[in-house]
């Protein structure tokens, strides 16, 4: 159920250092995310299509993951249209379709997907734990890391615990339905997940304790820039300025 | 319940990142590293709890559980929810980084209300008690799609019918979260009283555990 298909590989973006893809990813999220003309937002997702054809992902499991995040943007290609005051395009029985209402959701369908492709061109291509060590580095409060760490290393057990409690109710012959009795079962099943988790957590802490720990996490990996990673920064700064010129002299009506 | 990337405009988004961070601030500073471990585990447990889906009718919805979640954590609610959207992110691309503050307040913020309206009262008589649970997780859901609809709305006042559409499209959500906290209410108070708050053991177990001499800086 939860995967990270992208973490592995071997292309470029693979083998850049994590702290450089985590930065470059936030600022292009946000200077995407506050586009607002055609031409600079088209570019955009044409830059992060490009991204993602460097870091040669698996295209199925990419498909997928915009699948998910698009559900969304579907809901609002829905109704946004039709209760958008401004123009109207097209009427389908009583309802109009606005034209500020279909803009702004194509507006919001390309910012989206640019930002997500980024997103996982940069940094689902890096293992969640490296991320973390990455994010220490990068000087983010060290409860939040280890905070992130430690979730992250307890999801997977945590989740077989629940295929665990899930299965031994489905030999018990629970069918779910809409009935009280099912939302009791699930209530219990979540109230057991939350019971086995701190009774876990108990003996995680005092096993790390008996290791001697000391409110951190020790790693042997050092991230180096090395000199081609160089040109990362110096590609995203031409990318994303001249995002910013297109936005400046097309994007404002 | 998350808002996607690129649909929300810049003062809403790091309106909800200063939030987020005053939110996350206030629990570390309640929380030091003994209960990291309580923490991260319960945040990897509503990680996998709201991946659970149950059915309504021919449909079903996934379990949003923040009420509970701030029953149990309080304040650290917001470090957890912060966590576990990250982890989200990373692994679903349900929304992503310019939005994580945004709907770390989304859900966060409503599950500490809930731990201060209601963590008194989860412990008093048992028609209390009761009406409590289930008001806390049916309010958890209520102020998390009050909280989609604001940021929508303040991105642009068109978003209003469509926010309003959410409110009301998440009511069966609620009734359902409300049952469901009730329940698990009941269940953690037979099995496991020392989760909930209120009681002595969810104060101090850390400290009692773990006395302050082999507490770690």
């Amino acid at each position: 159920m939860i995967q990270e298909p992208f973490a592995i590989g071997a292309s470029p973006l693979h083998q850049t250092d994590p702290r450089l893809k985590i930065i470059l990813a936030t600022a292009y999220s946000f200077l995407v995310a506050v586009l607002q003309g055609f031409p600079a937002l088209l570019t955009a997702l044409v830059l992060s299509i490009a991204l993602v054809a460097v870091a040669r992902l698996d295209s199925r499991a990419l498909f997928r993951r915009l699948g998910l995040a698009n559900g969304l943007i579907l809901f609002l290609w829905v109704l946004l249209p039709f209760t958008f005051p401004g123009k109207p395009l097209a009427s389908i029985g009583p309802f109009a379709l606005s034209l500020e209402g279909v803009r702004f959701c194509a507006q919001i369908t390309l910012k989206s997907n640019a930002i997500i492709l980024a997103l996982i061109a940069l940094v689902a291509t890096s293992p969640i734990a490296t991320l973390g060590y990455a994010l220490h580095r990068l000087h983010v409060p060290a409860k939040m890391v280890l905070l992130l760490l430690l979730t992250y290393r307890y999801l997977f057990v945590l989740e077989q615990e629940y295929e665990r409690l899930a299965r031994a109710m489905r030999m018990r012959g629970f069918r779910p339905q809409t009935s009280l009795h099912t939302y009791r079962t699930y209530a219990y099943l979540v109230g057991m997940l939350f019971v086995r988790a701190s009774a876990r957590a108990e003996r995680v802490h005092q096993a790390m304790l008996c290791r001697g720990f000391t409110g951190r996490f020790r790693t042997l990996k050092t991230f180096t820039l090395a000199r081609r990673d160089w040109i990362w920064p110096f590609a995203a700064g031409c990318a994303m300025s001249g995002l910013i010129m297109l936005e400046w002299t097309t994007g404002w009506h | 319940m998350h808002i996607s990337e690129g649909v929300l405009s810049a003062p809403v988004l790091i309106s909800g990142m200063v939030l987020a961070a005053a939110g996350t601030g206030i629990g570390f500073k309640k929380m030091d590293y003994n209960h990291i471990p309580q923490t991260g585990m319960l945040a990897a447990a509503f990680f996998v709890g709201s991946l659970i889906h149950v059915p309504v009718g021919p449909s079903s919805v996934h379990l949003v559980l923040n009420g509970i979640v701030g029953l149990l954590l309080g304040w650290a609610a917001f470090p957890a929810i912060l966590v576990a959207l990250v982890l989200q992110a990373l692994f679903f691309q349900y929304g992503g980084i310019t939005t994580l503050g945004v709907n770390t307040v989304i859900m966060a913020a409503p599950a500490v209300i809930c731990y201060l309206l209601f963590a008194r009262l989860i412990r008093g008589r048992p028609a209390v008690s009761l009406t409590a649970s289930f008001a806390c997780g049916f309010l958890a859901v209520f102020l998390s799609a009050l909280l989609v609809g604001l940021a929508l709305v303040s991105t642009r006042e068109d978003f209003f019918k469509v926010s309003s559409l959410i409110v009301v499209a998440n009511l069966p959500v609620m009734i359902i979260e409300g049952v469901l906290t009730l329940f698990c209410v009941v269940f953690l108070k037979k099995v496991q009283p020392g989760m909930l708050p209120g009681n002595p053991s969810f104060e101090t177990r850390a400290a009692v555990n773990h006395p302050a001499g082999s507490s770690p800086p």
